[in-house]
């Protein structure tokens, strides 16, 4: 009987094939546009994601200079105020797990005939911790090479990619403004951060080196920001009260005078970031939704036109003996059938259009079995949904008058 | 459960439209023997297919009582209704009211759908069905296929098709021309008098109507008289 009801459905649907594909052109829009748009949502939350965190975790930044001035947004850091003994004093309030003073700066890098400009980063051997960055190879310089400022350096692979290519840069020397620099490690890739900027485009030297023999005139004794990462996420507010305080002091800032740094809580910003990306993703996902519900609309307009037409073929059958289950069953399965076939389409659709917007415009896009499975199974509902009132209508016809019909 | 398939008493029927109420059946007595083969006759508008509508169970009276094959009609729910549609009662329109979309063997097995019968017994039947209508091999053609004599066969074949106690024909042969018209009555008198069906047929002409058994006339919604045909007083002489 089944069968029989379904080889009907689709005797149907071919009966009136322009019909039936303009309609099921509707569900595949439909379904095409939610797997599009989940795929390259989902994929533009996780690129968040892994920068987030790639970032470390439970982080601080303070920034040298203050947030305004005379009410004009300054620079930050346009003039470095703190210094590697705020740094030090920083590192000895409770609750911090990690300070990193980081002096930065951009410079040539040569070595061999291969030359590439890039962001030199002084820092200390935290600032590994911090920024929760492993060593692919070698080792990381140590406290010794701080106090002393030995020229050495840790490189990232973007600069293992440009300058040595195939070659082990371990103990190899490369030359930062002339100066020759021992390698002694290798960091991990990291990838894109969010503003993305490439991450792995650093060097990383002691942060005395980098103050007294390459950024001189820029940082005398002092830093651009120190990065400080606190033990745990619950204990942010009070790390940051406690950092405030302590800066207070030690710049002689009276109450109402104003900071000279700034502070801002990274965890805040990324789990901001987050919560975008995701409404973000929400947001394209429910659009799309709305062309399923234009697509199921476009069934119960055709299904309605149909029952209409097939009033009579309905009075002949109720008149042998079809109870209502089976007119209802019959035009339910025929509106199933067109939204089923139109959102299998959609699938396929959805997913070549999210492999070409990857391909040719360069987007993550992530498939999730979820996103495919509901998509279709909210066309299923939708064909029910839609195909119901008429089927419903189909059903309950007075057999004299639907014979009648003409 | 005594040898009467009809039994109606007092039966009518009324439309309501922009003019008013419109009483079509005036009050309907008939009695309808198991085996009976029964002409209606009358003029147009008389309410001839309004009674045979309500006989099959496709329109509900306005009053009085009907019991068909012992069952009181008028207790019986939709659903209950399709089943006796679908066992019992076997209809024929004029307009043949075949599926254009199927092929003759469906059209025929159709009712056995609705009655749960699997496929394969369901294509024996309807081919047997097929064969006893005279249309043997042309099982897979379609309504259009064929001429209206043949495609009357097919409804034929489709309302004996679940073996049902009453056939009902509202002006069968309507649409088509004398001979063809006599094949139909004779298959008619064949399925009456060979297999027991009971059958009552409306039609305008008499020589049509001398197949039946008995002849009655409507007139003006009420039945005016009954008389056997002159085939049944030559069987009784
Ligand atoms: N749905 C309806 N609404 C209003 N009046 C109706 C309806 N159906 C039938 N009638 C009226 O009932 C009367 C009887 O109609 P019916 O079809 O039973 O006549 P009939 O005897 O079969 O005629 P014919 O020989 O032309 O087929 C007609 O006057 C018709 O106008
Ligand atoms: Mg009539």
């Amino acid at each position: 009987m089944i069968w029989f009801m379904l080889r009907e459905a689709f005797d149907a649907m071919i009966a009136n094939r322009m019909r039936s594909f303009l309609t099921m052109l509707g569900m595949m829009i439909g379904v095409g546009a939610v797997i599009v748009m989940s795929a390259i949502g989902t994929g533009a939350q996780d690129v968040v994601e892994k920068s987030i965190s790639s970032m470390g975790s439970n982080l601080f930044i303070v920034l040298s200079g203050s947030t305004t001035s005379g009410g004009a947004r300054m620079g930050s850091g346009a003039t470095p105020t703190l210094t590697l003994s705020d740094a030090e004093a920083i590192a000895e309030l409770p609750s911090i797990g990690a300070v990193a003073p980081i002096a930065p700066g951009t410079a040539q890098v040569v070595y061999g005939a291969n030359n590439w400009s890039t962001t030199i980063i002084g820092s200390t051997p935290s600032a590994l911790i911090v920024r929760n960055w492993e060593l692919e190879s070698g080792y990381a310089f140590t406290d010794a090479d701080v106090r002393g400022a030995t020229r050495v350096a840790i490189v990232g692979q973007t600069i293992v990619e440009n300058l040595f290519k195939d070659e082990d840069p371990i103990g190899k020397m490369i030359r930062i403004k002339q100066a020759p620099y021992q390698i002694v490690g290798v960091l991990t890739k990291k990838g894109q951060s969010l503003d993305g900027r490439d991450q792995d485009d650093t060097i990383l030297v002691p942060v005395t080196t980098a103050q007294r023999k390459l950024f001189g005139s820029q940082f005398k004794g002092t830093v651009r920001l120190i990065m400080v990462q606190a033990i745990s996420a619950e204990q942010m507010d009070e790390t940051e009260k406690a950092m405030m305080e302590l800066l207070h002091q030690r710049h002689r800032i009276r109450d109402n005078a104003e900071d000279d740094f700034s502070i801002r809580n990274l965890a805040a910003m990324a789990a901001a970031a987050a919560d975008t990306a995701e409404v973000m993703s929400l947001m394209l996902g429910a659009i799309a939704s709305i062309s399923l519900l234009v697509g199921g609309i476009g069934i119960m307009n055709i299904m309605l036109v149909s029952v209409t037409e097939r009033t009579r073929e309905i009075g002949i059958r109720i008149a042998i003996g079809a109870q209502e289950r089976d007119i209802l069953l019959q035009f339910l399965l025929e509106a199933l059938m067109i939204s089923l076939i139109g959102s299998l389409i959609g699938i396929l659709l959805g997913v070549g259009g999210a492999l070409i917007a990857e391909r040719f415009f360069s987007m993550s896009v992530i498939f999730t079995s979820q996103s495919i499975l509901s998509a279709f199974g909210v066309a299923a509902m939708v064909g029910i949904f839609f195909g119901f009132y008429p089927a419903l209508k189909a059903a309950k016809m007075v057999p004299i008058d639907a014979l009648r019909y003409q | 459960m005594s040898n009467i398939m009809i039994k109606i008493k007092n039966l009518t029927k009324s439309y309501s439209t922009f003019a008013g109420k419109v009483a079509v059946l005036r009050g309907i007595d008939l009695e309808v023997q198991s085996g009976e083969f029964l002409a209606i006759m009358g003029a147009s508008g008389s309410g001839k297919s309004t009674l045979m509508n309500i006989l099959g169970c496709l329109d509900a009276p306005s009053g009085g009582i009907y019991e068909l094959n012992g069952v009181n009609v008028q207790n019986l729910n939709k659903n209950a209704l399709a089943s006796f549609r679908n066992h019992i009662i076997g209809f024929v329109f004029q307009g043949f009211n075949l599926l254009q979309r199927m092929t003759l063997v469906d059209n025929i097995a159709l009712p056995l759908v609705y009655a749960g019968i699997p496929r394969e017994q369901r294509n024996e039947r309807a081919n047997a069905m097929l064969i006893k209508v005279g249309l043997e091999g042309y099982g897979t053609y379609r309504p259009n296929q064929i001429s209206g004599g043949q495609q009357q066969r097919v409804a034929i074949a489709r309302a004996l098709i679940n073996h049902p106690k009453l056939i009902l024909a509202d002006e069968p042969t309507g649409n088509l021309d004398t001979k063809t018209s006599q094949e139909i009555m004779e298959l008619f008198s064949e399925l009456n008098i060979t297999d027991g069906i009971t059958v009552i047929l409306v039609t305008h002409e008499l020589d049509i109507a001398q197949y039946a058994r008995h002849i009655i006339h409507v007139k003006d919604g009420q039945i005016n008289f009954r008389e056997p045909t002159k085939r049944m007083k030559e069987i009784e002489k």
